[in-house]
Formats: structure tokens, sequence, C-alpha cells
């Protein structure tokens, strides 16, 4: 069978690759050792290595093995940060297997790009909310081979038609006889069995397991510390180690004097790098006081005077001259010259760090021939490739494990880490654990681009946009991380948010002008693209709304007839909010909705401005299609979470620089939103039998517009540039 | 200089400068991992522990402040009742989603339960606020802590 992994269901838009650098595989069976069945990938380029393996009885590409008992063991190319995978993705292939979830365990994948790549992503990632969108048909089609091949070996067993036999709970049933063989039984007879071409899959109304709210197969050990993080590994003989990096990006290390810190009981070693230093320490306490200790004087290099003022004035500047056309409709000069009224607006997003729970870490053991690190990652081939060149070592001398993840939100998708804790472990003869201090993952984080965007529209007599214009400059992300995916000027993820809109607009323009800051690295965040993109559309849509003097909702709701999908999204959002019944003085709703990730969504904010011009967000209801909704209980904490964490931008999130430095140090410096300040959320999830979207960042992006246009409803103060700065909504 | 450490119904000695906040010893010097750093400020709560049954941040908590106190984690804390209840409410209501900060999560409100059984929505605030999550799990956390409540008021 043939997995056709350059398929996507809703067009090309969403991979990240061009279609032409993705990758076929094929699915084969074998018997495992001590009897079992395994389905493995294959490419059809890689027979010696499958032979290879095959002689040595081991499977190194399985993604299904079946033992002699029956259980079921899937690798998960996909990795848990909290999103809910290592569940959803098991439900997919015990639905078409006919197992239950109970039978089902998981093992993390090594790192192999040939084998685990993401079919959207094209490289072994996890992110840009696609394992769901990725992992929905070949992962189904896997479950369905193995049953097929199951029920071919009952069959033959007992000399009947394939077609008369059953699978259900694990077993192969012969109804006509009563006749009832377990998985474990026909494993071997099985891996003998051919592999079919065609499998059906179970059709919507069959299932039993997808669609329904299935608990979280990771949760009991995060309910009573048992489950592993990268951070809580702990080889034989590790140390720990803590750094400093040149606070200034690009500086490097002028002097170091170590005496002092080498005399704190517990410090070991002193590793001195090119650009940081790290105190080696029987224990984190011993390493951070070593720290404390040294005197380090650093050369500051070239961006010893750089400010964020003055990334924000070049990326102003970028946005005057012509960038790479990222979608044209119609012809938008000529409509804006016969336009009653003319709205022009800019906009600019801020740096953000991403701050998870787990500051970044790696446990790095160099040994003279090979590497062995410990890591939670959501890249793990990456790691392994960066690492290696980090080593000096062959990629294959190089062993990564990964666990789970203490929050990604795309800081994770990186191996700087791995990078740097490699070059430490050189210099260390024992396993070594590099900790960062939460001020240096937040000082030395790879950050959501600076985004300068300028937009005008022209509205005819009726204040509907017949011409809408926008360019905008910042960081791509995608230029540094897949080269392959930044193509002419422009890439999927820097104008995802910015085109395709569900809106009618006859005379469409979105320009992208590529405009990388000095030194400050950039990375994915949450939400990526559209964390960007949907604020400034949705903020704009807004402002138009304004101008037209008429309600946000009608004006949407009137320019969404080619969309069904998202005007129905919209409606259930505004009817659940009570839109258009009065909120006290101070307060107010606004109104955002999106089409990223493959999902629909829109959501309604509530919020009270103080007079001091402190915002306190009240409510969020939001409705969603997102096509089968595989696991409505994680779809839901999903929102909730992304609902959070885009608040949290929205109200509170910036790095700033200032003398070439990271202003913010920890969560004082760079706060978050905390219980108290949370708001009552209302997710609704609509039914669907479409393919699934995307729901890990969908939250984030839709939020800071909602918030935002809250805001102006509130105060009649327009937020242009994020996060909320309550001395613009101070009140008499 | 060896420090004696009361954990869990053990007593631990352990080799440290006396000033070494509690959270390295638990972590890297005793291998009891549960307990996670996240700050080392107590912004974040991610490290608290339970000192004599009140919610501590054992990152700025020295170990030489601790005496004859009792130190109860993560991993002891279902052994007490309101620690039991909380994690039956969070496995109910599935709290965790990244689940790094839920270990210290569970041990501020297993405090707050135990210190009040009927705890208003205020009370949650004022107990939880200390606690970050970066995966804004609070709307749950809130829901589980109420739950919880009610099988205590029911004397369970």
């Amino acid at each position: 069978m043939t997995i056709d992994h350059a398929l996507t269901e809703r067009g090309s838009r969403q991979s990240l690759l061009p279609a032409n650098l993705s990758r076929r595989s094929f699915l084969k069976a074998s018997a495992a050792i001590g009897g079992g069945l395994v389905l493995s990938l294959h490419l059809p380029s890689s027979r010696n290595t499958a032979r290879a393996s095959e002689a040595a009885g081991f499977e190194p590409n399985a993604i299904i093995r079946i033992d002699g008992n029956g259980e079921v063991f899937l690798t998960m190319p996909y990795v848990e940060m909290g999103q809910g995978t290592y569940t959803a993705i098991p439900m997919l292939i015990a639905e078409e297997l006919e197992v239950s979830l109970d039978k089902v365990h998981l093992e993390h994948a090594p790192p192999n790009e040939q084998f685990y790549a993401n079919p959207l992503l094209g490289v072994q990632a996890t992110g840009n909310s696609n394992a769901m969108r990725g992992a929905w048909k070949p992962m189904r089609e896997a479950g369905a081979t193995a049953r097929m091949m199951l029920v071919a070996a009952a069959a033959k067993e007992w000399s009947v038609d394939p077609g008369t036999c059953r699978a259900q709970g694990g077993e192969v049933i012969h109804d006509e006889t009563g006749k009832r063989l377990t998985y474990g039984a026909l494993v071997g007879a099985a891996a003998n069995m051919p592999v079919q071409k065609d499998v059906a899959l179970k059709s919507a109304d069959s299932f039993t397991l997808i669609g329904k709210p299935i608990k979280r197969l990771d949760t009991p050990t995060k309910v009573n510390g048992t489950a592993i993080y990268g951070i809580d590994v702990r080889p034989p003989g590790v140390k720990i180690a803590t750094l400093a990096q040149s606070p200034v990006f690009g500086g490097r290390v002028k002097s170091l004097d170590d005496a002092a810190a080498l005399a704190v009981k517990g410090v070991r070693q002193v590793v001195r790098l090119d650009d940081a230093v790290a105190v080696v320490a029987d224990h984190m306490g011993a390493a951070k006081k070593g720290m404390e200790a040294l005197q380090i004087e650093w050369d500051d290099g070239q961006h010893a005077s750089l400010a964020t003022e003055d990334i924000a004035r070049e990326l102003d500047k970028a946005t005057m001259s012509p960038g790479a056309v990222a979608q044209n409709i119609g012809d938008v000069d000529k409509a804006m010259g016969s336009a009653v009224t003319r709205v022009e607006a800019s906009y600019q997003l801020p740096f953000l760090a991403h701050a998870p729970m787990e500051p970044m870490n790696c446990t790095v053991h160099f040994r003279k021939d090979e590497c062995e690190i410990w890591i939670g990652n959501q890249a793990i081939a990456r790691v392994q490739a960066m690492a290696a060149q980090a080593a000096g070592l062959p990629q294959e001398k190089v062993i990564v494990h990964n666990h789970l993840i203490g929050g990604g939100f795309g800081r994770r998708l990186e191996a700087d880490g791995a990078v740097r804790a490699v070059e430490i472990a050189k210099q260390v003869d024992s396993p070594v654990k590099v900790v960062w201090t939460r001020e240096e993952d937040i000082q030395h984080d790879l950050y959501r681009p600076y985004w300068f965007d300028r937009l005008s529209a022209g509205l005819d007599d009726k204040g509907r946009p017949i011409a809408w214009k926008n360019r905008f400059a910042g960081s791509s992300v995608i230029a540094r991380w897949l080269p392959p995916g930044f193509k002419d000027g422009l890439d999927p993820d820097s104008t995802e948010g910015a085109i395709d809109l569900v809106y009618d607009l006859p005379n469409f323009h979105v320009e992208y002008v590529r405009a990388e800051p000095p030194a400050i690295p950039t990375g994915f965040w949450r939400s990526v693209g559209p964390s960007h993109n949907v604020f400034v559309t949705e903020s704009f849509v807004d402002e138009l709304a304004a101008a037209a003097k008429q309600d946000p909702v009608a004006y949407r709701r009137a320019l969404l007839d080619k969309s069904p999908r998202a005007k129905a999204v919209l409606d259930l959002a505004a009817e659940k909010a009570g839109w258009g019944s009065t909120l006290p003085e101070g307060s107010g709703r606004g109104v955002s909705l999106q089409f990223v990730f493959g999902s629909y969504m829109a959501q309604v904010a509530e919020v009270e401005v103080a007079k001091d011009g402190t915002v306190q967000l009240r409510r969020v209801v939001c409705a969603m299609d997102c096509g089968t909704p595989v696991n409505p209980n994680t779809i839901e904490a999903q929102i909730q979470s992304g609902i959070i964490f885009g608040a949290t931008a929205a109200l509170y999130g910036e790095i700033t620089l200032k003398n070439g430095r990271v202003e913010q140090t920890n969560f004082d410096s760079y706060q978050m939103l905390r219980i108290n300040e949370a708001p009552a959320i209302e997710v609704h999830i609509m039914a669907s039998t479409e393919p699934p979207g995307g729901m890990g960042e969908t939250g984030t992006s839709a939020i800071v517009p909602a918030i935002a246009n809250a805001i102006y409803a509130a105060t009649g103060t327009r937020l242009r540039k994020m996060p909320a700065n309550p001395g613009l909504l101070k009140r008499a | 200089m060896a420090v004696a450490i009361k954990i869990n119904g053990n007593t631990h000695s352990v080799d440290v400068d006396d000033d070494t906040p509690l959270l390295w010893v638990l972590r890297d010097v005793l291998g009891m991992t549960g307990t996670k750093f996240g700050c080392g400020m107590a912004l974040c709560g991610a490290c608290t522990v339970q000192i004599d049954g009140v919610a501590t941040r054992s990152c700025i908590t020295t170990v030489d402040s601790l005496g004859e106190s009792e130190v109860t984690t993560i991993e002891a804390i279902g052994s007490t009742p309101a620690g039991a209840k909380i994690q039956k409410a969070w496995l109910e209501h599935e709290v965790p989603q990244c689940g790094y900060c839920q270990s210290g999560q569970i041990m501020s409100a297993s405090a707050l339960l135990a210190a009040n059984p009927n705890p208003t929505d205020a009370d949650i605030d004022d107990a939880m606020s200390g606690n970050i999550c970066r995966c804004g799990t609070y709307v749950r956390i809130r829901a589980a802590i109420k739950l919880a409540a009610q099988s205590a008021g029911n004397g369970g």
C-alpha cells in the first residue's frame, strides 16, 4: 500500500514544503522477534537499510507492533507537550484496528526524517498544529491494514471467506460458526499475509472512539510527580551545569576569573566557551552559587547599542518599499480610486518569548566516539543533526532520547539548547545536565518576530470594502528553519491569516517584505504567522465596521456569503455570547473570526477596563469548526489553553531590547496571566465529518484581536500596538 | 556539614551548604524530581512543597531554615486526605496539559483544601494565584478544586 504523504486534504497551502520535496513511503509487514506482527514504513529508495534491518531481526521504522498477547505498541512520531496528541493519534489507529485504548502502548520515535517526517512539514517535527491533520488518513490506513491482515489470517485458519469475518475488541469473529480468535493468537500467521493494496476505512457513523471525549493516556503520571521530562533525567554520574551567555546577542567572553566560583562547595568545573560560560556542579544550587561568584567580562560586539525602537523604525521603513506579492485579487488601485471612504492604519506587534514552564535544558554524555543526549524536543531529528555537527561526530553516533515536554509553544522546535549543551559536555568527563535559569531562558530565546503592518482599504457608499491593501514587514522564521520553504520572497507561515481570508473581498492585494532584525534570533511561537496576521486582519475589519458605522458582527456577516462554515461559527459565537445585549459602563465585547490551521473559529471577548486603564478579561465565548472533532475533551482543553496563552500576550507580552540586551528577566518583568485574572471560557465545537483541522494554536491567534476589539468597544481607543497599554486606556 | 531534613516521613542527611535551596536537594541530591524548577524566585509556584502542611516555595527555602519541620512533596501528597481528593479531582477533570506545573498546583490546592474545606472563588484566587500555568489550565483547576471540596464536604 502506498501512503501518499504529499496529499493534503485542503491543498498545498498548509504544507510548509513544496510538494516535490515531500516523500512517499509505503507500509510493509513482517514478523517481530519472539512472534508478533509489525507494520513498518519503508521508502522505495531505502532497500538496503530495510534488508540490513531484516537480517538483524529488527524493525527500526515500525509504527504498529502487535505482540503475542494482543498488546499494541505504537511508535509515536509526534511529541506530547500537553496538546493530547498521545491520546488522539492512538485513537485513530485503535478505531480502525478495532482494539480498546487500554491495549495500546506508546513508544517515542527515534530520530529519522525519512520515516517519521510529518507529511505536512516534510520534517520530523511536532508543530504548526498539524499532527492530526498529517496523521488523519495514514494512521487510520495503518490500523485498517493491520486489521485486514489479522482477519485474513483468521479466515485462512478457519478456511472461510474473509468477507464473512469481522474484527471487534481485539478479536476476529466468524458469526456463522461462532468462532473467534484473539489478535495475540493471530499475529504470527498475520505477518505472512499479503499487505492489502486498498483498505476501506470506517465511515464516520460507525466510529466508536473518534468523536468521543476520551481521557488522556498521559494524565495519571502528571498528577503524582512520576512523569519524566527532559529536566528530570538522571543518568548515572550526572553533574548539573548552569550557564551565562553573552547578554548582548553576538557578544563574546573577554575575560573570566573563576577562582571564587571553584571555591564554592559542590562546584566541580567551570567551562569557558567563546560566547558563554558554564559552571558544572553536584547540584543546581551549587552551580547557581558558583555562577554568581564568577567574574565575567564581556566584549559586547557590534550590537551593544541596539534598541527595540531601532528595529521598529527599520521595519516601518521596510513597508515603504514593495515586497513579494502574497495574494492579488482584482485591481485594488483602481477600486481604491472609486472608494467613497478610505481607511488607513498601521499596526505593530512585539517580540515575544515562549517562557515554557520547564526552562530550557539538555543532558549530554559526550564520549570519545559517540554522544548521548536526553532532551524533550518537538523536532528530534533536527536535534540529532545539529548536535552531531557540534560534536564533530557522524549523525549515527549521536543517540537522542526524547522525553515529555514541559511546554513547547515552538521553543522546542529549536536545537540551540542541544548544541549549547554538547559544546559544554565536550569539556566534561561525566554526563552533564545543562539547565538554563529562567533569566537565561527569557533572555536567550528565539523570539516571535516583531511585525510592522501598513493597511489601507476603500469602502463603497454602503460601507462595504471594495479594496483591501496590506503590506507587512518582519522576520521569516521559515527562511532560517526550513530554507526550501522560503521561495520567491514568501513563505506559507509568514502569510497565513493575511491571505485567503474568509471574507468576500473583490479587490485584494497583500505583500510581504522579509526584513530580518539585526542579531536578535526569531522563532516559531504558538500560532506562528496567524498570531500576527489574524490580529492585524481582524483589527482592521473592525476598524472598517466602525468607519462604516456598522455592528462588527453584522459587518463581517455580510462578507461571508461564500464562506458558510465561517458564517456558522460567527453566528454561533455571537448567539452564545449574547452579542448586542447591554454591558455596564467601561465594559465591551469584541469579536474575531479566522480560518487558519485548517479550522474555522470565532471568538467573542468581554473586557472590563478600569479607570486606571487596566484591562480585565471577563469572559470568552468560542465557536469552532475543526472538521471531525477527534477528541472533544482535548479540543476544549486546547482552546482554553490557547485563549489564556494569547490573552497573556495581548495584555502583558512584550520583549524589549536596550543596549543590545533583552530587558525582561523573569516572571516579574515578563508577566503571565494567573488564575485570578483568567476569564470564564465557553467552548462550542460544531459537529462535522470533514477531515480534522488543527486546534493547538487557533485559540491563541483568535483571542488577541477579540480583546483589542473589545477594548475599543469599551473605551473607543483602538490598540494598534500590542500589548495593551493601560496608559492609553485611562479615563478621567 | 551534613544537614538533616525530614521529607515524607523519612529523615535524610545531605552534605550541602546551609543556604542551599530545598528544591535542589530534592531534585539533584535526593532524586525526587516530581518537584519542579520554574523561576528560582518564588514567582511561579512550580517548586511548591508543603512544610508542616503550609504551601511553600522550595526554590527560596534554604535547608538550614527547616529544622524539625516536616516536608511533604508531590511524591507523598496522595497519602494525605486532601491530597488524595485533589489528585482524584485532577484526574476527573483532566486538568494537566504539559503537566510540568501541576505538581506545584496540586501542592498548593491540597494545602488550601486541608485548611479550608469549602473554598470560595476568592479563596481559590488567593491560594492559587502564585502558581503559573503556561498551558492555561486555570478553568479546570478551579473546577477540580470545587469538585474535591464537594467530596471533602461529604465527609469523604
